[in-house]
């Protein structure tokens, strides 16, 4: 297509140091390199997949998003590029056009490769403390604060407990 | 006195929480996934023998023994690391060794195979990798032990090692063989 000795962009870095130094042919260079990279970005891309229309395209991204890539972990499968993903991205387009709803091919995908590949863990006996720890631990606060509130209520008169004066002060000294 | 005390002891709990977290990680990879498939049946398949493409094999015809399905690819760094154990110790395990070859070329698995040596008893080509789907399969190697009734009993992750063989594969070998003389 392009007649310029830059074959790959990406061997950019092989060239020989005195070409660099004659400063037109490196802008000349550049610009090609520019070029090459502009018509080569589409290549890149996630794999094209024939979407009937855009409801199911978003339908797709939205599942997509909510699934791991179990080769690159800390990739959605609509991000990455792995070669699992892409099959994964496949099969999962090819049940979509069977019919199958999201939780049916969510089933599927567990049945392989466990609870691991949701990024949202579902509620079950071993995720119970995931979910509502949180829960726990706000509860804990604020019966903490409860507790402290009584007391001190209870104390009356005194001005303040030794708790309460050194979190004052060491707020002061920040 | 002892409200004074409460936020060092708050302390102490997250330090402890965090001295778990790092020892239980030391012994458990969190990047591993888990597989569904144990103590299930094997997922079913037909797939072409690497050999022969025209040849097909199914679970139903390696069923009747145990056997290690082990995944394996020429562009898998971490296979040529593995190779050398199964060549060494791969008769030690007493078990059918099966190849799966896992999305190759089978012409490069074919030369890699004659560049390093065959240690297994029968090769599968999965080429397009939709039974590794089936198999949970997130990367070679990994190996997947069969029993007779063509149950999965284990499934290990990463390069096959001695000391894999000896304390992880070897013992639910000895189980399994027990298990079928009842």
């Amino acid at each position: 297509m392009i007649a310029f000795p830059v074959r790959n962009p990406h061997h950019a870095g092989s060239f020989a140091p005195e070409r660099v130094r004659r400063k037109p042919a490196y802008a000349l260079m550049l610009l090609v390199m520019l070029a090459i990279a502009s018509v080569s970005a589409p290549v890149f891309a996630i794999d094209p997949l024939p979407f009937k229309d855009r409801t199911e395209e978003l339908r797709f991204q939205a599942l997509a998003k909510q699934l791991r890539c179990l080769q690159c972990q800390n990739e959605s499968l609509a991000d990455s590029n792995a070669p699992l993903a892409a099959d994964l991205r496949r099969d999962v387009f090819a049940q979509m056009q069977a019919g199958k709803s999201d939780a049916e091919i969510k089933q599927w995908l567990t049945a392989r490769y466990s609870d691991f590949v949701l990024y949202d863990p579902p509620l079950h006996g071993g995720t119970w403390l995931l979910w509502f720890g949180p829960l726990l631990l706000l509860l804990a606060g604020t019966g903490a604060v409860i507790v402290t509130v009584r007391r001190r209520a209870a104390a009356g008169a005194k001005p303040r407990t030794t708790m309460a004066s050194t979190a004052g002060d060491s707020e002061d000294d920040w | 006195m002892n409200a004074r005390l409460l936020p060092l002891a708050g302390f102490v709990l997250v330090l402890a929480l965090l001295g778990f977290g790092t020892w239980w990680s030391q012994y458990h990879d969190l990047r591993e996934v888990p597989s569904p498939l144990i103590g299930k049946a094997s997922p079913a398949f037909s797939l072409p023998t690497l050999d022969d493409p025209e040849r097909r094999v199914t679970n139903q015809d390696l069923a009747g023994e145990p056997y290690l399905l082990n995944v394996f690819a020429s562009w898998c760094f971490a296979c040529r690391e593995e190779h050398p154990v199964l060549m060494n110790d791969g008769k030690q395990l007493g078990i059918k060794l099966v190849g799966f070859n896992y999305k190759d070329a089978p012409a490069d698995a074919k030369r890699w195979l004659t560049q390093f040596g065959n240690p297994y008893d029968l090769i599968i080509a999965d080429v397009p990798g939709d039974v590794a789907i089936d198999f949970g399969v997130t990367g070679a190697p990994e190996s997947f032990l069969i029993d007779a009734q063509g149950i999965v009993r284990f499934k290990y992750i990463s390069p096959i090692t001695p000391e894999v063989i000896a304390t992880q594969l070897m013992p639910r070998i000895e189980a399994m063989k027990k298990g079928t003389r009842k």
